[in-house]
């Protein structure tokens, strides 16, 4: 065990070589390039063994790792905002053809107009695709979370591929210290891929094959069933990583101070360290707050979500992007699974840190003040209800 | 009175990007041609050199990576009449683009397409593009340098179809905006490539590098109408470089053969129902 001073996006390569992925393949964008620079470094030096292709294109990108991995390779690519929307129509067959990979996605604003800041449409647009999403708040949350993705996307039972986020530069860019475990502890938690490759040497075998209505729908629903099991092996794979590594992740949703609560914030990636301080300084001024991180956004934890409003009377959920036509994406996702529980707390939908708008304690603050006094559905557009000043230079 | 055609907006590019030679060239051409600025559209895709229409007081479009041919495909449809130039670099119309580069040359559209051709992903910071030489070492060839053959733009277009195929070099801007000129001028698809030098991710492909290897096709007496020798120029690499006009043929334009534009651009059009409706009344 060692520790290193490591970027989200260092954390990001780290975590790879330590799952010893085998076929690398990426497009440069911006703010991942680093990820994958970091990873072709690693292989010239020795360091990985495995094989790196910088391809055309993120769909190229993303197919030489499908296929790669139909074939029991474990692969890695990683992207950002425009890179992941092309990369649209083979997230589907990634899910349809059950491919266990794992994606690190520095969340980035989409356009036009052309922007660069941390901002989850990308990832939020792909909830539909069959992808288990993480959003991990620090860098060595993004080490973590990696690892236990391999571990979990590769269970027999589940066969899924999912993406691991980080919010742009808050992340990707800013280096923290970063507890990397030793490489055959790694091993111990993370064997090499089970080598039931969907593609075997004397099984003649084909992939995309036309299935109509008949046998379709089979195909989806297992699917659906896949991704039903998967928060019960993260639990498991969690309590497994902790035993080995020695470092408690907390399931899909992670509750700070909900206890007696009036009102909690619910959060996704690095507003949740921001969010924590908050509630501390609230706390001591006697107001009843807390919040609780959305760890993983799909599968959505309903479970989790019902057993937190049961004693909260208000819930606030802050995203970092919008559904247009209705609320942000994690407050739609929160307002249903409440659906039908006795005496539910109000949800109020908050948008804060569209495009890159920093989210400082004193933007959150004003949340919570908002949040206490209102029960007001929302969507309330935090980022515009900033001084002129800040929206001039956000 | 004098027609300005750059706007208030400052180039980013690195000091001493081969990007200002392109920059100066377009605008000397514009001016060579005395083209209203509301008549030209830029549009561009992604990489440092698709900034470019920011620059310009000309309309722009600053599209996708890669898409900028078929952005400009889309205005030229609708309005034949503009002069439509797209501008980027080698990752955006010979790698993520290429195949609408490809579909465009044959369509033969009346486009003018200027890449600046640096031979390296300079935006993301220096990795290994569609063009960069063989064994070169980049952030993402670390190793092994480039271990794939690069993409021959101009023999590429060539056999796709173009039909105004142009070579030019930053370090010579009057050589590149004379090109301009002629490619705009041009009735069909031109591509001018442009040697346009990555002065801080490739150390290979220097204004050094490329000024002792150039020589202009014109000195040798090229002929520009014979397909088969400038396939021939294309095929020049190594110590001797050719710059210039490699090929030019007549050839109907894509809008020349769409019947929808055989009464002018669609915006001087009648929109609506058809003017002659009297058929229809008497119909019904």
């Amino acid at each position: 065990m060692v520790f290193k001073v490591l970027s989200g996006n260092g954390a990001q390569a780290e975590a790879a070589r330590l799952a010893r992925v085998q076929v690398i393949a990426a497009y440069p964008i911006t703010p991942q390039t680093t990820i994958v620079e970091a990873l072709a470094e690693m292989v010239a030096s020795g360091e990985l063994k495995a094989q790196y292709v910088k391809v055309e294109s993120e769909h190229s990108a993303l197919q030489v790792c499908l296929s790669a991995s139909a074939l029991g390779a474990r692969t890695y690519s990683a992207t950002s905002s425009q890179g992941l929307l092309l990369m649209h129509e083979l997230l589907h067959w990634a899910s349809g053809q059950r491919t266990p990979m794992v994606l690190g996605v520095v969340n980035r604003a989409v356009a036009p107009p052309w922007n660069i800041g941390a901002d989850h449409a990308d990832t939020m647009s792909q909830r539909d695709t069959g992808w288990i999403q993480f959003y991990p708040e620090s860098n060595q949350e993004v080490l973590d979370t990696v690892l236990t993705a391999y571990r979990l996307v590769e269970d027999p039972e589940i066969r899924l591929p999912a993406m691991v986020t980080e919010d742009a530069f808050y992340l990707s860019h800013t280096f923290e210290p970063v507890d990397v475990p030793d490489p055959e502890t790694v091993d111990r938690f993370l064997p090499p891929k089970d080598a039931r490759a969907i593609l075997r040497p004397g099984v003649v075998s084909r992939l995309g094959s036309f299935t109509g209505p008949d046998h379709y729908v089979g195909f989806r629903h297992q699917v659906a069933e896949a991704m039903d099991r998967v928060l019960p092996k993260l639990q498991e794979v969690e309590s497994e990583y902790a035993r080995r590594i020695g470092r408690v992740l907390g399931g899909p949703l992670v509750g700070y101070r909900t206890e007696d609560a009036d009102a909690v914030l619910l959060t996704l990636g690095t507003t949740s360290t921001t969010a924590r301080g908050v509630v501390d300084d609230l706390r001591s001024s006697g107001r009843k707050v807390g919040m609780a991180k959305l760890r993983v956004f799909r599968p959505f934890p309903v479970e989790a979500v019902r057993q937190l409003a049961r004693t909260v009377g208000r819930i606030g959920v802050l995203d970092r992007s919008f559904t247009f036509g209705a609320l942000g994406p994690a407050a739609s996702e929160v307002r249903s699974a409440l659906y039908g529980i006795p005496s539910p707390p109000s949800v109020t939908s908050f948008l804060s840190g569209i495009g890159g708008r920093d989210v400082g304690p004193q933007d959150l603050r004003r949340v919570f003040e908002a949040l206490l006094v209102s029960e007001a559905p929302g969507p309330r557009w935090m980022d515009l209800e900033t001084s002129g000043e800040v929206a001039a230079h956000g | 009175m004098k027609v300005v055609y750059k706007s208030q907006t400052k180039a980013t590019w690195c000091p001493g990007c081969g990007d200002y030679g392109v920059m100066a060239a377009l605008e000397m051409a514009f001016k060579a041609l005395k083209l209203p600025p509301h008549e030209i559209v830029l549009v561009s895709g992604i990489g440092c050199s698709s900034n470019l229409p920011h620059f310009f007081k000309t309309y722009g479009f600053h599209g996708l990576h890669g898409r900028a041919v078929p952005v400009a495909t889309g205005i030229k449809l609708a309005n034949p009449s503009l002069t439509v130039v797209v501008a980027g670099g080698d990752g955006d119309g010979y790698g993520i683009g290429l195949g609408h580069s490809l579909h465009a040359m044959r369509r033969n559209l009346d486009l003018t397409y200027v890449v600046m051709d640096n031979e390296i992903y300079g935006l993301t910071t220096g990795q290994a593009s569609p063009t960069s030489t063989l064994g070169a070492k980049t952030k993402s060839t670390p190793l092994t340098g480039v271990i794939e053959a690069p993409v021959n733009p101009l023999a590429l277009a060539l056999s796709a179809g173009a039909t105004f195929v142009a070579r030019a070099f930053s370090g010579d801007p009057k050589q590149m905006a004379d090109l301009l000129v002629q490619g705009i001028r041009h009735k069909g698809f031109a591509l001018v490539d442009v040697f346009s030098p990555c002065v801080t991710y490739n150390h290979l492909n220097t204004f050094d590098y490329f000024r002792s290897r150039v020589y202009k096709l014109e000195s040798v007496g090229h002929d520009p109408t014979d397909p088969v020798a400038a396939f021939r120029r294309t095929l020049e690499w190594g110590e001797r470089i050719p710059t210039g006009l490699f090929y030019r043929a007549e050839r109907p334009t894509y809008e020349d053969l769409e019947p929808a534009l055989k009464d002018g651009p669609l915006p001087h059009q009648r929109a609506g129902f058809p003017p002659d409706v009297d058929p229809l009344k008497e119909f019904y």
